[in-house]
């Protein structure tokens, strides 16, 4: 069994302040693993606990991002490659599926990608898709559960969360799977794993090493270009304090306001 | 010179900060409030390997070092100061004197399922009559045959009552003062030792403190820990690095209260604007934001000079006697920042408050401290 995570490196946004906005959060601020592909990283290595194996963990971004990269071999991942080219900045969502499919590609024989379901700063939820489209292989998206995977006959099935209720899919394997939160409960780093990653070091792969056009990835071949980005308009917030004899009559008196705001 | 953490102890922090902020930290006003020792976040710390990580992994151990131990007790009394004491007496004043002192037998059989935490320990030195004054000990061990008979009493013991296994102190030869001092290793269920009753304190409370006693409880000859009348200078060594781990966690404790008001001053709107912006506040921030920097590398560099194999007792009463009093005046300012709201419960800053307080008293008290940092300057 080769199953492969797909993991991004992003900012961390429980550090936004006052201090440090969206905007510059994104630029200069802390960054950390992105959170539902701690999921991705441990369903991954469920999979090989329960069948055996190799994990890899996959990231494309900054050489910054064998942080996230090291989480994963923390965790457990056997091995991990950062995809890095300046090449490959600035790209849109597809820009980032070629390089990743790419490396994908290059790594051999696999029988699942594994993704979280969206990223937490750009939030897409397009890059697993766009993975799977280039790689000519089926796609299973916000993965709540695998209920059985067959690495022989080469088929899975798995529950994916929808609005109201689940849906039950069965697919071939080779497969990309983007995965929700209910899916399973990370582990947390062991001293072992953290040794190692600490002593890890991690291939980084450029354009050239995936044979990659340049003009086929990052800003050079965007199709969808960002414009603009600009924080929320600040909330206008008004608090009215309700006071009443009684603690009915505040009651009564919120209610009716509550009402008359259509709020009830 | 380098200042920065290894890539090894960054990511140590980031795990150990990530178990206490989804396990501990939401539970740690309950434990505070039920006064009830938290069994299963010992458990689950045993399970993460962090109630031994110090020690190889050929004796249960995480095989870390004892930087790494500063940082987690750091990280686990930022929420909790009760988990950090338990952990701190449990790993630094129990697992490290059987790991530097014991045999290969007594390693063996105790300190692995110790640093494992598939049992508790704790360490037994203060007794009514001997507290600063260690060296007054009255519990006595006579030689009988191949056994010692204990006779004695030891009070403020944490995890005392809930021991599984405790290093006590005993006197083996009287009239040689400190130089007539033992450790010993004592099982729980020992016919003659019983595990007393457990204080009520003003902090910590999720800890236990305890009284244990020992009438005429006899133990195997095999149960002196390393040699005999070595107990005194043992103690001096495992007080010593239990003084940075105390230090430690009055760092966590005085970085937790700090954080929330920070926070706090943040959102508290007076006047038409958040207090934040007033620079009474501004400065006590400042104040306190410099001081946790200060003890923090006072801390740290005492664990680095323990890992580097020098000298560092002088280093490690420094860091304990900034450190622990830094505590205190940041956990003070915290509830002034808090105003009212500082002085109830909801808002934990007076339960950090409660819970620092102790560590300018345990493992040597402040005064004890600059005592000992005098002597090395002024020399004895
Ligand atoms: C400097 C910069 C400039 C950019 N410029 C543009 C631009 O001009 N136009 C534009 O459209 N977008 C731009 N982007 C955004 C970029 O294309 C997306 O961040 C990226 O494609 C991932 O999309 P997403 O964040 O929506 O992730 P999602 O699609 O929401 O992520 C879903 C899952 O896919 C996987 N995944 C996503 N990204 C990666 C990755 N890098 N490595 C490994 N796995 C990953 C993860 O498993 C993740 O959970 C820019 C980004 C940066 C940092
Ligand atoms: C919550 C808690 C947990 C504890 N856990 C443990 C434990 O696990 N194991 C253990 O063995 N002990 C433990 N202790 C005991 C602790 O180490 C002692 O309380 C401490 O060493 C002080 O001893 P004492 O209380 O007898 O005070 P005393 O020694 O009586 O001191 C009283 C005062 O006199 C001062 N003083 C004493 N001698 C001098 C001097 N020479 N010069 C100047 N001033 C002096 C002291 O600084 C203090 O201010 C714990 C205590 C508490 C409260």
């Amino acid at each position: 069994m080769n199953a492969i995570a797909l993991v991004k490196h992003v900012p961390d946004t429980a550090q936004l302040s006052s201090a440090l906005d969206g905007l510059k959060l994104m630029a200069e601020g802390p960054r950390i693993i992105n959170p539902w592909d701690e999921y991705a990283v441990e369903e991954c290595l469920k999979l090989r606990e329960a069948h055996g194996g190799q994990v890899t963990v996959l990231s494309l971004g900054p050489a910054q991002a064998t942080e996230a990269l090291k989480q994963g071999l923390a965790m457990g991942a056997d091995q991990a490659v950062l995809v890095s080219d300046p090449a490959f900045e600035g790209g849109d969502t597809l820009g980032t599926a070629r390089a990743l499919a790419a490396a994908i590609t290059k790594l051999g024989t696999w029988d699942i990608v594994i993704a979280g379901r969206s990223a937490l700063d750009g939030d897409t939820a397009q890059t697993a898709i766009q993975v799977a489209a280039l790689l000519g292989v089926p796609q299973l998206t916000y993965v709540a559960h695998i209920r059985e995977i067959n690495f022989e006959a080469q088929t899975i099935s798995v529950e994916r969360m929808l609005e109201g209720g689940r849906e039950v899919l069965t697919s071939r394997l080779p497969c990309v799977v983007s995965v929700v939160k209910e899916i399973n409960e990370p582990r947390y780093p062991s001293f072992m794993g953290i040794r190692k990653a600490a002593k890890a070091s991690i291939p980084a792969w450029t354009a050239a090493d995936l044979n990659l056009d340049p003009a086929t990835v990052g800003a050079a071949a965007s199709g969808v270009s960002w414009a603009e980005v600009s924080l929320p308009p600040a909330r206008e917030g008004a608090c009215q304090i309700i006071t009443g004899d009684t603690p009915e009559a505040m009651a009564a008196a919120l209610v009716d306001k509550l009402m008359a705001e259509k709020i009830i | 010179m380098d200042f920065e953490l290894s890539e090894e102890h960054q990511m140590i922090r980031r795990m150990v900060r990530d178990f206490v902020e989804r396990e501990i930290a939401p539970r740690a006003d309950k434990i505070d409030e039920s006064d009830e020792f938290p069994w299963d976040i010992f458990h689950r710390m045993a399970e993460l390997g962090l109630l031994g990580m110090p020690f190889p992994e050929e004796y249960g151990g995480s095989g870390g070092d004892y930087l790494g131990l500063v940082i987690a007790l750091e990280e686990v009394a930022r929420a909790s100061g009760s988990v950090a004491i338990t952990f701190d007496a449990h790993t630094s004043l129990c697992c490290e004197p059987l790991y530097l002192f014991g045999t290969q037998e007594q390693k063996r059989k105790y300190l692995i399922p110790l640093a494992r935490g598939e049992k508790i320990g704790a360490f037994g030195l203060t007794e009514p009559q001997a507290g600063s004054d260690a060296g007054a000990t009255a519990t006595r061990a006579i030689r009988d045959g191949d056994k010692w008979v204990l006779n004695g009493q030891k009070i403020f013991i944490t995890n005392g009552s809930i021991a599984d296994l405790v290093l006590v102190t005993a006197k083996t030869d009287p009239e040689k003062g400190t130089r007539g001092i033992s450790a010993f290793i004592v099982e729980k269920g020992t016919p003659g030792f019983h595990q007393g009753r457990d204080e009520k304190k003003m902090g910590l409370k999720g800890s236990v403190t305890s009284e244990l006693f020992f009438e005429d409880c006899r133990i195997p000859a095999e149960n002196l820990l390393g040699d005999q009348n070595e107990g005194f200078k043992q103690f001096l060594v495992t007080l010593d690095a239990g003084r940075v781990a105390i230090a430690a966690m009055a760092t966590g404790l005085a970085q937790g209260a700090f954080e929330k008001a920070v926070a706090y001053a943040r959102e508290r709107v007076q006047f038409g604007q958040a207090i934040a912006r007033f620079q009474a506040i501004q400065w006590m921030i400042a104040e306190m934001a410099t001081e946790i920097e200060a003890a923090r590398l006072l801390v740290y560099r005492a664990a680095w000079l323990k890992e580097q194999g020098a000298q560092f007792t002088k280093e490690a009463s420094m860091a304990k006697l900034f450190a622990t009093e830094t505590s205190e005046r940041v956990c003070r300012k915290a509830i002034q920042i808090h105003g009212g709201y500082g002085y109830v419960r909801e808002y934990e800053v007076e339960r950090m408050y409660r819970d620092q307080r102790l560590c300018a008293i345990g493992e040597g008290t402040n005064e004890i401290q600059r005592l000992v940092i005098a002597r090395h300057v002024l020399g004895k």
